[in-house]
């Protein structure tokens, strides 16, 4: 058990490793000099060479990785030039409004979804279940930002019930009723996988020993399929969250975008449209070991949970 | 009778066109494939046949009928530019047509190469190309892909790179585990016992066991892609305008949002049903054809 625990944190480690030299590589293959394009065409010589020293560009490429990857080690994720501030803090400015969106989006996907999926299993191959089917299959077949951009056509421009843009004005109520839209649009795929998962399980444990002896005890069938289906049954979707955080937060650029809410998917892409490297790359880095860290997680809390898995290539 | 009669490699015993017609049957028998399935055929088609379908050029401006909404003239309305919507509806399902069938082909093509190297060759190997798959999926989909146009600059070519590099440990990884599955099965030894070399084993029983499922999970792939291209040029990461996109569409009606609607609606309506079809369409391919897969998805 500890083996694999540590096999697979060690993995989760070297992931990040790669990817970060990965990207490092992949930027620094950039055609022209990073301190001409982060100046402009007319900086002195002077100035450039001590933005370049700054940046530490003057060793060759694997030094500065191992430089970076040092620095990253101790939360030095560099310094952005352009607002004279550690990349460090702005990540970690915008990084609670994304956050808050994800788990916004995912609660009331949770809430939905599950009891979704559980009236399905329960309705197995009746109406109901393939209307249901049929409504989690288009969720999760929609993209979130054409869901994102019709809510705020029908909900915000014609019906003018919910704001269109923005966090709020600072207070707290206005902050949530601002993230109203954006949860829903961020949640509505999820509602969809989420009930066909926690179906698809709660058939697999309905066939199992213990529930046709809860059956033959003569328990009533609410009982049976709260108490020993669902308890077993939600167990995979913690998994399904975990793995699915990447794709969550891919999500969230799109609706921070079309929100125009402040957030890391916000930040990334503005830092993309301006070139500014150390920010793309620190915002990145920390994206990438969210997620790292989350799918690592996932996987343990599966291997708590399913001792066969350890034993798995 | 030698071996290799009395063993077919795969059960597939209808030549290629009667079990195409087969297949076919089985998916229009589902009443949720011939939905995808008639969704998926329209889209080829007006995709395909965008020169003789679109009543305008798409990219033809004409100031003074701009913002229109939609009327006998101009089906879906017009944009800011006077534009026609359904011409450029139409021509955006070329780009999305295109960037799907190109990039997921590339990525099937290196997927299958890089999974068998995998699977056939030395652990270190195998173990080193799973960890460099790891890591390029680790990043999520869109930083991805915003890292890369940092680096290219927005572009048709861009969104295809995305895309192979993304799909490509997908692929990789089922063809590596199938091919580790098959690679010590007795009917592969028989054959190794009996003098066949590495490509005959590899062409003759690894592949048409493999490529089923595969081309099952890149069908299910389309609308993931579509999703893809949509996405990056509605962030102005992708196709560049003027070039229809159903992407850029949206992104226009999007600026004019409290003028009119029917770009979004004519917009966002294509990318709805498409994907829509293309996923109705996989399930069903997937149900019919691979039962199995399901649960590794």
């Amino acid at each position: 058990m500890w083996m694999y625990f540590g096999k697979r944190i060690l993995l989760g480690i070297l992931i990040v490793v790669v990817s970060v030299s990965l990207l490092y590589t992949m930027i620094h293959m950039v055609p022209g000099d990073p301190a001409k394009t982060l100046l402009g065409p007319r900086a002195s010589p002077e100035l450039q060479a001590e933005i370049r020293e700054k940046m530490g560009l003057n060793d060759p490429l694997p030094v500065q990785i191992v430089k970076f990857l040092g620095r990253v080690a101790v939360g030095d994720l560099g310094q952005d030039v352009f607002k004279n501030k550690p990349v460090y803090t702005i990540v970690f400015e915008q990084l609670p409004h994304t956050i808050y969106l994800v788990l916004s989006g995912i609660g009331w996907a949770i809430l939905v979804g599950v009891p979704l999926g559980c009236v399905s299993a329960v309705n197995r191959n009746g109406v109901v279940d393939r209307v249901i089917g049929l409504i989690s299959v288009s969720c999760i077949a929609i993209p979130t930002f054409v869901v994102a951009l019709y809510a705020v056509l029908v909900f915000a421009v014609t019906l003018k019930w919910l704001p269109a843009i923005g966090a709020g004005d600072g207070s707290f109520a206005s902050y949530v009723w601002h993230l109203v839209l954006p949860a829903f649009a961020l949640g509505l795929g999820w509602v969809g996988y989420l009930s066909r998962l926690v179906r698809a399980s709660m058939l697999e444990v309905m066939g199992e020993s213990h529930v046709r002896t809860a059956r033959a005890f003569g328990l009533p069938e609410p009982m049976i399929v709260l108490r020993y289906v669902l308890r077993l049954a939600v167990l995979p979707t913690i998994t399904l969250i975990g793995m699915g955080i990447g794709i969550l937060i891919s999500s969230a650029v799109f609706i921070e975008i079309v929100f125009a809410r402040p957030g890391i998917g916000r930040l990334i892409f503005d830092a993309v449209t301006s070139r500014n490297y150390p920010v793309v790359m620190g915002s990145v880095l920390v994206t990438t070991i969210l997620f790292v860290v989350s799918t690592t997680l996932a996987d343990l809390i599966n291997a708590i949970l399913d001792p066969r898995l350890r034993s798995r290539r | 009778m030698s071996m290799q009669e009395k063993y077919p490699a795969t059960s597939t015993t209808r030549d290629g066109w009667g079990a195409f017609l087969h297949g076919l049957k089985r998916v229009m028998r589902e009443p949720l494939g011939a939905v995808g399935l008639f969704l998926v055929v329209v889209m080829v088609f007006s995709a395909a046949g965008a020169d003789f379908l679109a009543p305008y050029d798409p990219n033809q401006i004409n100031i003074r009928a701009k913002l229109q909404p939609p009327s006998a003239g101009h089906w879906l309305g017009t944009d800011q530019l006077g534009r026609d919507i359904f011409s450029r509806v139409l021509f955006g399902g070329q780009i999305a047509l295109q960037v799907s069938l190109v990039a997921i082909g590339l990525a099937l093509a290196i997927g299958l190469a890089l999974g068998l190297i995998a699977g056939f060759g030395p652990t270190w190997l195998d173990n080193g190309m799973m960890l460099l798959f790891d890591a390029v999926r680790s990043f999520p989909t869109v930083m991805f892909a915003l890292a890369v146009v940092t680096l290219f600059g927005p572009s048709l070519t861009t969104v295809m790179i995305v895309v192979v590099v993304t799909q490509i440990p997908i692929y990789g990884r089922l063809v590596r585990s199938q091919t580790l599955a098959l690679r010590d099965a007795e009917f592969i030894q028989a054959e190794r016992s009996m003098g066949a070399d590495f490509f005959r084993i590899i062409f003759k029983h690894i592949l048409p066991n493999v490529i089923g499922p595969l081309l099952i999970l890149a069908s299910m792939d389309i609308p993931f892609v579509i999703t893809i291209e949509a996405g990056l040029s509605f962030l102005g990461m992708g196709v560049r305008p003027p070039t229809p996109s159903w992407g850029t569409i949206l992104n226009d009606g999007y600026s004019f949002i409290y003028n009119t609607p029917w770009p979004i609606i004519a917009g966002g309506l294509p990318v709805i049903l498409t994907t829509l079809g293309f996923t109705f369409l996989g399930e069903t391919l997937r149900d019919v054809f691979d039962p199995k897969l399901r649960k590794d998805i």
